[in-house]
């Protein structure tokens, strides 16, 4: 929260300009990752109508979410019966293989009994034609989307995953994070060059990135299948993206609680150290080399580390959004020698700063780690840092235009852009991408600033 | 064919529920059911209460808007809408109690007044709202009690909107900010206004419209003191009650404003549109004859003439292109989709599908009207079943906001935007051409001929 006025030196008591949104929103977003799925709201009809507006802003992709619509009636009664009305209703008009519930804060507050609900709403339901369901509690007043994505994505292990599934184990369950469909795509690719056979969870690669058919897909083709979920409690091994989880919210120790599927857990991919470490991971998992494919990659992306390195050495960056992301951009800047001089999200989730502690400029006292921040206590820390750059999502644009500095567009949401499912941000390609895009806005941002605007460097 | 043929195909994508909120023109009886609660389950387009008051009162500029409750409502609705301000800018700034879990449990009234109190300190607003969201009407925060408390402690109006989102429409929504902006009503003195001085409601200064319109005025010879709420300052609203006549604009949202001001201090007020030619040259005349002055309604003539003469070559032009195609309209008020009905008769072009999330029998009665024989109307309809009467209607445009920008796209339709997030101006003469500037982008764009047509789809126009 905002520490910005002079309040005797008490944290400030609201929120400005929020820089989170909502657990049910990551949660849904979750979902869409699973075929055959439709989202569904627990709660009021506004929450699902604010959270679909914001998910298609980003994607630009139709973003079918449920809901339960909420009303006084269901405050005092509970939401049974509105459970059991909605799950019917988008069973009739969507036919899915599954709805994925989340909940909202008000769900939660008023005490409502999911696993209850669900268990009477099975009673009420005939046999055969009853899609899966599956629910995550997700009260906002205890966590950002992230954590909600978190949140589904253990909901989804912890409903399915088995151990001794039959069929093929696949060879590596990968627990992504919350990043974009082209990441997802570029990280399938990879794996496939392993020869790894693989659970993405969630795989929303295709379903919030559709080309256009001519045709609005009642549930877009693409996602994970459900029978894949199940598979993964026989997996060999999992990998999980990211180190801020909530007590209880990281997929892949879920996954090992339920059924034994040994865990490995790195940071985002991000920078050449972050993603030698996730094909280390996958050569041992493999017992093959990095393919000569991906070594040249690697080779390309230092070429580009050394062609940009005057025009990044020094310069000042803040890095804003969901904190892992924050945290794998933090390293990937200390590789490029930009400082990230403050690291910052609305998430609290206690794990950011730890996770930064290992980066260079932090070990020199130059970051400064705003957890629980808003655009206020950004722009603040940001102004007094001198920075040179923000590399963050579109909530950033005012901030930037005040400071005069350019916007390098990462994470979500990015709603004022074309083709936010297609920003990488993972990988060698992925850092390939970021960087050329970071050296050439403090380029551009030069060259317009100079007098004379040559047109060579 | 026609349109009375019963079993259409795509009523099939009917929540049995809804049947009675979609019907076509022409068939036997028109009995449209509206204003009702979403169905459980079907994804509507529609938002909620809290929505509803933001939306109203969101461009008071020098106005501090604290929103009450979790984080979500306030996050989604931080700086969605083009709203400009002249001066102060404090009305995009997006403020949230974000009650954590311990202030669910023990109520979140001492939050609210620490926020209260820490804001009015750091930005010094002429007035504050709070807007209270669903979780505050399940926690049952007194509200009231803090307004009123920092209120008397910091010498200006706090002013609660009770706006719970589930208690509700969004039209409930419009109602919760009228009411809150009854209580600045008469507060102010009215020295100084001129007897030919009007207010302008519902007008909300998207890509700097009200100044478009308030021009206009100003030169026919009438002032405008305050306006509901574009580039709007509470000072103004305090002595609104002054001018001669209330001019209100999307009727749906701020005529219980109109109603009170007429009730309270006897002021009339008349229904206008400043969307297409006809509605504007009408909106002009109408307060020039409410005046009875002959000297004004010539100046008003004039402002037409010359404007039209301005516009009407490039419109013509464009108007070439557009004869004959076709349009569905989706938006969230229902005096908008008259008004864009019209409009898109003056390009020549004809409209399929008319509906709207909020509007009452006698709106739907009235859209029916002005319709083409078949024109589908629906009330608060759903993707799946928008998705389903835009093909078997077949057209090339949809109107609407962002959440049916992707259902026009995926289908090979070309979409225009026209909610309340535009940040192009589409009201008055110039509007109406920018409107037909959009159109003709998006309908003759060369990118349509890649988009596969959807099967079983009627064919685009030619
Ligand atoms: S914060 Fe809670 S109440 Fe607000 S939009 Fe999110 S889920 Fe709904
Ligand atoms: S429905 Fe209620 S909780 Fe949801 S956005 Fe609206 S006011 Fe907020």
């Amino acid at each position: 929260m905002s520490a910005a006025h002079d309040t005797g030196g008490a944290p400030a008591a609201a929120t400005q300009n929020a820089c989170k949104a909502c657990m049910p929103l990551g949660a849904c977003m979750a979902y869409r990752g699973v075929e055959g799925a439709v989202p569904f709201l627990h709660g009021p009809q506004g929450c699902a109508t604010y959270m679909r507006r914001f998910l298609i802003g980003h994607f630009r992709e139709p973003v079918d979410i449920a809901c339960s619509s909420f009303s006084e009636e269901t405050a005092i009664f509970g939401g049974a019966a509105d459970i059991h009305t909605g799950l019917a209703n988008v069973t009739r008009a969507y036919h899915p293989a599954m709805i994925g519930i989340a909940t909202t804060c008000l769900a939660e507050t008023i005490g409502d009994d999911m696993t209850m609900m669900l268990h009477q709403h099975a009673e009420k339901t005939e046999e055969g034609n009853a899609p899966l369901v599956v629910a995550a509690a997700t009260p906002s007043y205890s966590g950002t989307h992230a954590d909600g994505f978190h949140a589904a994505v253990c909901a989804l292990v912890n409903a399915l995953a088995e151990s001794g599934a039959c069929g093929e184990a696949a060879d590596v369950v990968c627990f992504t994070n919350l990043v974009s469909p082209a990441d997802l795509r570029y990280l399938k690719d990879i794996l496939a060059d392993f020869g790894l056979s693989y659970v993405l969870l969630p795989d929303y690669s295709e379903t919030l990135d559709r080309p256009t058919a001519g045709e609005y897909e009642k549930i877009p083709k693409g996602g994970v299948p459900i029978d894949a979920i199940r598979g993964a409690g026989s997996a060999r091994a999992s990998i999980t993206f990211g180190a801020a989880f909530r007590p209880g919210q990281h997929p892949g120790t879920a996954l090992l609680d339920k059924c034994g599927v040994p865990a490995r857990s790195m940071g985002l991919p991000v920078g050449i150290r972050a993603s030698d470490l996730f094909l280390r991971h996958l050569e041992e998992l493999s017992g093959r080399a990095t393919p000569e494919k991906h070594t040249a990659e690697r080779g390309r992306l230092i070429d580009t580390y050394v062609d940009a390195h005057k025009y990044l050495y020094g310069r000042r960056a803040v890095v804003y959004g969901e904190e892992d992301l924050v945290v794998g951009i933090a390293s990937f800047l200390d590789e490029i020698g930009v400082v990230p001089v403050v690291c910052a999200s609305g998430g609290r989730s206690g794990g950011m700063a730890q996770a930064l502690s290992g980066t260079t400029a932090m070990q020199r006292g130059g970051i400064q780690v705003l957890e629980d921040s808003d655009f206020v206590d950004i722009g603040e820390a940001a102004e007094a840092a001198k920075a040179d750059l923000l590399i963050g999502n579109s909530r950033g644009v005012g901030l930037a235009r005040r400071l005069d500095i350019p916007l390098v567009r990462v994470g979500m949401p990015v709603h004022d852009r074309i083709g936010a499912q297609r920003i990488q941000h993972l990988g060698y390609r992925g850092t390939q991408s970021l960087c050329d895009r970071i050296v050439n806005a403090l380029i551009a941002r030069d060259q317009e600033r100079s007098e004379p605007g040559y047109m060579t460097m | 064919m026609k349109p009375q043929e019963t079993q259409k195909p795509a009523a099939n994508s009917v929540l049995d529920q809804r049947k009675r909120q979609v019907v076509t023109k022409g068939d036997a009886l028109f009995d449209i059911a509206c204003e009702t609660k979403s169905v459980a389950g079907s994804v509507s387009q529609r938002a909620c209460v809290f929505c509803g008051s933001r939306v109203v009162l969101y461009p008071l500029a020098d106005a501090l808007h604290l929103v009450h409750g979790p984080i979500g409502c306030a996050s989604y609705t931080w700086d969605i809408r083009g709203a400009l301000s002249s001066g102060p800018q404090l009305h995009r700034m997006s403020f949230s109690t974000d009650l954590s879990e311990m202030d669910i449990i023990l109520g979140g009234e001492k939050q609210l007044y620490r926020c209260l109190v820490e804001l009015i300190d750091a930005y010094r607003p002429k007035a504050a709202f709070v807007y209270s969201t669903c979780i505050v009407g399940l926690i049952g925060d007194d509200v009231e009690a803090v307004c009123a408390q920092v209120s008397r402690e910091k010498g200006l109006s706090v002013i609660p909107v009770f706006s719970e989102g589930f208690a509700g429409t969004k039209k409930d929504g419009y109602k919760a900010a009228c009411d809150a902006l009854g209580r600045l009503l008469g507060t102010g003195s009215t020295e100084g206004i001129v007897p030919h001085a009007i207010n302008l409601l519902g007008e909300f200064n998207l890509a700097g419209e009200t100044w478009l319109i308030k021009d206009y005025y100003r030169r026919m010879g009438v002032d405008v003191v305050a306006t509901v709420t574009g580039d709007g300052r509470i000072d103004d609203i305090r002595r609104m009650h002054g001018a001669a006549l209330n001019v209100v604009q999307c009727s749906g949202s701020v005529m219980h404003l109109a109603k009170r001001l007429k009730e309270q201090f006897g002021q009339p007020y008349i229904r206008v549109s400043y969307f297409g030619v006809e509605d504007t040259a009408k909106a002009l005349y109408d307060v020039a004859e409410h005046f009875g002055d002959a000297a004004m309604m010539d100046r008003a003539r004039a402002l037409v003439r010359e404007e039209v003469a301005a516009l009407m070559p490039e419109l013509m032009c464009i108007k070439k292109d557009l004869a004959g195609k076709r349009a569905a309209v989706y938006v969230g008020g229902s005096f908008k989709a008259f008004s864009l009905v019209r409009a898109l008769r003056l390009l020549g072009m004809g409209t399929v599908l008319a509906g709207s999330q909020t509007g009452t029998k006698e709106d739907y009665r009235e859209l029916e009207k002005i319709c083409d024989p078949g024109t589908v109307i629906v009330d608060d309809t759903n993707p799946l079943e928008l998705c389903a009467f835009l093909k078997e209607k077949g057209c090339d445009l949809l109107i609407g906001g962002v959440k049916e920008r992707p259902i026009a796209h995926k289908l090979g339709l070309g979409f225009c935007d026209h909610n309340h997030e535009r940040k192009k101006s589409l009201a008055g003469f110039v509007g109406m051409l920018n409107f037909a500037r959009e159109v003709q982008a998006t309908v003759m764009s060369p990118v349509w001929q890649f988009v596969p047509r959807p099967s079983g789809a009627a064919e685009r126009t030619p």
